[in-house]
């Protein structure tokens, strides 16, 4: 085998309640292409992270041409060749080509005036731009170029360091498929040069296409390794699940109800070229999974009436409703419950109470004046409620944790009148124990009538909870799983574009 | 909350007693019903612009405002000869149309307030004097408006009704903000104008109308200011007046982040502006220092309250600490037993036992 450029042995990262890393092991060789891939929040990210030296690991070793670090900082990484080409793009739109390649190390001139010398730094970056085939020249403003232009400056970026080693973080995801195709060939191309590449991505093809060694985390464990010749996509599925879940499910009270919500040919400003037709019942709760950026939130953010509805219909027990802004949906029932609480679900300087009420407030006034004593009773009955633990409700939100907070969100919607329930990851960094009050709290809502949808990327909680499964795949439904169906394979085949040829029936 | 309007409360009065005792002459009822009318003066258009900087805004149009609407003001009453009553109407209408103008352009076309009223400050200047030829307009001999010139700059057994008209206005406007739906709505979309639309309040209209606002009280400023100085100069009426009502809004506890600030702040943050002028004449302190005083008391003013603040959350977030600890008892025991190093070991092995 080829001569090895750096390995990770042991890396472990506790966070306070998470171990994110657990004993991870991760070898790359010269000029070879490791896949890297697991489920959201397998751990893939954050080991990268490790490697750039943007946070520093709890445990392990990190050897690079035979030196052992305990960790890395970003200008070792740098030093040692380790480039990273961003998932969200890293790049100064403000600035041209050139100037972002070098940006932080800026070619001088001028002798002790220590101006920039654009020329020097364009000549450098023309020959960079032309082996990677690109068709803008170093004085081209970032603003102008496309997602995959970008791309290509980042790599010319890392070509400039001199990189032995670039990380792509899911490079293709907002990609065409002629420019994916370009990329993979700019990919072989720098393998022919000796460069490694740490190829991360959900797309199982391109996996197949391009890498040369897979590797597969799960639950921040190293779970398996796959040859060349072992690759298919069954087998890195199967790597990728393979938990015990636990039993989380709680039946319905009775059987869902007519009537719901139907979204029927909607269209998404995320993905103007598909169409979304899902329903939900009453007293229904459909897990809605996919990848990340599979376009679940821009449908939320739809419906909800944040973003413009291009297309479609939204209908509510079979009657149509328009919701052009979220005032619009929240009067015809329609509630969301926020991804980012602390930018989209509170005003985290406002107290519990404010907060609370901070939708229904004129049902809490008289002549538009608030009605104290009736606000501080809503408040404080939602507080009982839904036990927000919280010496009183008059404290600010930012104060609580995140648990309470998601808590008081979902107290000024249960204030209300829902017909129609959104939550977005309703339990992303909340403790176990309010995750399981927010579970009942959902089940007693669709018992109570309500259409509920859970847009989740725990496959522990999208199994666990939801009554059907709906999976998106960039842009549109893939597929929709009953409980009889339900299984990770099932899930993460819809969530990967693959179709349930052969359905698997989950064990019970 | 009402600490910082008490602070600055005990500001105003040392800084009083402190020049009344120096020069007992700041104390005399005349020098006393003077600043009285000053601050009423200031303040009615300072509460505007204060509700501005609550949405996170600003509006640098005020000065300018008062010239335009003052010589068009003027010119109706005399050269057009319209009663009173209209004359007053259309100037109010005036500032509230300009006020939703500006609105407009900030909510629905998202353009910067800084530089929307930027650009108001120059156009409504540039129209003002270009619509008298720069010549500043006044009263005739004749007892034009004398009923409304009564009420503007009259007093009631002695003190004026500027400031009784402030008074008015801010309570008025305290209920406005501190009681009514509206401004609740108007504090959080200050804050997180994201987290407001997502829960139906409709951020455009929330802050377009504090524009509105803000322009209707230009409109009432125009009218007191007329009958102050009796003649608008087109070129100079009103310079530099709606920094003064930014320095107040500031000094009273609005941040221009938005979501913050209280009527009763902005008003002793007039007084307070007033307070410094007046004192700058009094105790003989050269005239030309006088934005000097100013800017220094604005800078540590702000710069002490920024401290104290720093200092309150440390307080809260020890005191939020101090709620946690009794839980992790035995671990924080165990860190104060022992060296900083050698603490985490017996809790670690603690864990596994």
């Amino acid at each position: 085998m080829a001569e090895t450029l750096l390995e990770l042995s042991g890396i472990s990262k506790t966070y306070p309640g998470v171990r994110a890393l657990d004993d991870v092991n991760l070898r790359v060789c010269r000029g070879e292409v490791l896949g890297l891939i697991g489920e959201n929040g397998a751990g893939k990210s954050t080991l990268m992270r490790v490697l750039a030296g943007v946070i520093a690991p709890s445990a392990g070793v990190i050897r690079i041409g035979g030196n052992d670090h305990a960790r890395m900082t970003v200008n070792k990484a740098t030093l040692a060749g380790i480039a990273f080409v961003h998932q969200e793009l890293n790049l100064f739109e403000n600035l041209d080509v050139a100037a972002n390649v070098f940006i932080g190390r800026e070619k001088l001139a001028g002798g002790p005036l220590k101006l920039v010398d654009n020329a020097e730094m364009r000549a450098r970056v023309t020959p960079l731009l032309e082996r990677l085939g690109a068709d803008f020249t170093p004085n081209t403003l970032v603003d102008n170029l496309s997602i995959a232009e970008r791309q290509m400056v980042e790599i010319a970026k890392a070509l400039s360091i001199d990189a032995r080693v670039i990380i792509m973080d899911e490079p293709t995801s907002s990609l065409t498929i002629s420019e994916t195709e370009r990329l993979l060939e700019v990919i072989a191309d720098l393998k022919a040069h000796g460069i490694s590449v740490i190829y991360i991505s959900h797309r199982l093809g391109e996996i197949m296409s391009c890498a040369d060694r897979v590797v597969v985390l799960r639950d921040g464990r190293t779970v398996g390794e796959l040859t060349r010749g072992e690759l298919s996509h069954a087998a890195m599925i199967r790597l990728m699940i393979g938990r015990d879940l636990k039993a989380l499910y709680t039946p319905p009270a009775h059987t869902p109800q007519p009537g719901g919500c139907d979204i029927a040919g909607v269209v998404t400003t995320a993905f103007p070229d598909r169409q979304i037709d899902l329903s939900v019942r009453r007293g229904e709760i459909l897990g809605l999974a996919g990848l990340v950026g599979a376009g679940r939130t821009s449908l939320a953010r739809a419906v909800f009436g944040v973003d413009p509805l291009l297309g479609g219909e939204i209908r509510i027990d079979n009657t149509p409703v328009g919701v052009a802004s979220p005032r619009d949906a929240i009067r015809q029932g329609i509630y969301l419950v926020p991804e980012d609480r602390k930018k989209s679900g509170l005003v985290l300087e406002l107290p519990i109470r404010e907060n609370v009420t901070l939708a229904s407030l004129l049902d809490h006034a008289r002549m538009w004046l608030v009605n104290g004593g009736s606000e501080r009773k809503i408040a404080k009955e939602q507080a009982r409620r839904l036990s927000i633990k919280a010496p009183s409700i008059d404290i600010e939100a930012v104060t609580l944790s995140g648990g309470n907070q998601q808590k008081v969100v979902l107290g000024k919607w249960l204030s209300m009148q829902p017909r129609v329930m959104f939550f977005d990851e309703p339990t992303r960094g909340i403790d176990v124990g309010a995750k399981s009050e927010i579970y009942a709290l959902m089940r007693s809502l669709a018992d109570r009538g309500v259409a509920i949808v859970m847009i989740s990327s725990d496959m522990e909680e999208v199994i666990g909870v939801s009554d059907r499964v709906a999976v998106m795949h960039e842009g549109s439904v893939s597929g929709v799983l009953e409980r009889d169906q339900f299984s990770e394979y099932n899930v993460l085949r819809l969530a990967v574009g693959q179709a349930l040829e052969t359905l698997e029936i989950a064990a019970p | 909350m009402m600490k910082k309007e008490l602070g600055l409360f005990l500001l105003l009065a040392v800084i009083s007693a402190i020049t009344g005792a120096i020069n007992p002459a700041f104390l005399s009822f005349v020098n006393l019903l003077n600043m009285a009318n000053l601050i009423g003066l200031f303040g009615v258009f300072a509460l505007g612009e204060g509700l501005v900087i609550i949405t996170g805004g600003i509006d640098l149009s005020l000065g300018s405002m008062f010239a335009l609407l003052g010589v068009v003001f003027i010119d109706l009453l005399t050269t057009y000869q319209v009663p009173w009553p209209f004359a007053l109407m259309l100037v109010l209408m005036g500032g509230l149309a300009l006020g939703g103008i500006q609105g407009f352009l900030i909510t629905r076309l998202k353009m910067q307030p800084f530089i929307v009223t930027l650009c108001g400050l120059l156009i409504y200047r540039g129209a003002a004097r270009y619509y008298t030829s720069d010549s500043t307009r006044g009263f005739g001999y004749g007892d034009e408006a004398s009923t409304l010139s009564n009420i503007a700059s009259g007093n009631i057994a002695g003190i004026p009704n500027t400031f009784i008209f402030l008074i008015i206005l801010a309570v008025v406007l305290g209920v406005l903000l501190h009681r009514s739906v509206y401004g609740r709505w108007l504090y959080a979309v200050g804050k997180n104008e994201e987290a407001a639309r997502y829960s139906g309040i409709r951020t455009n209209l929330v802050i377009a109308t504090a524009y509105v606002i803000s322009g209707g009280l230009a409109g009432v400023s125009t009218v007191l200011f007329v009958f102050y100085t009796n003649s608008v100069s087109p070129s100079s009426f009103g310079n530099f007046y709606e920094l003064y009502a930014i320095a107040a809004a500031v000094l009273g506890g609005c941040s221009l982040r938005g979501g913050e600030g209280s009527i009763l702040g902005i008003v002793l943050g007039t007084a307070l502006l007033q307070v410094l002028q007046n004192l700058v004449n009094i105790l003989g302190i050269p005239n030309s220092l006088n934005f000097a005083v100013m800017g220094t008391v604005i800078l540590i003013g702000v710069l002490a309250d920024q401290q104290l603040q720093a200092r309150r959350r440390r307080k809260a977030a020890l005191a939020g600490l101090a709620r946690t600890a009794p839980r992790s008892k035995e671990t924080t025991i165990l860190q104060n037993a022992s060296p900083r190093g050698a603490a985490a070991l017996p809790t670690s092995a603690g864990d596994q036992a």
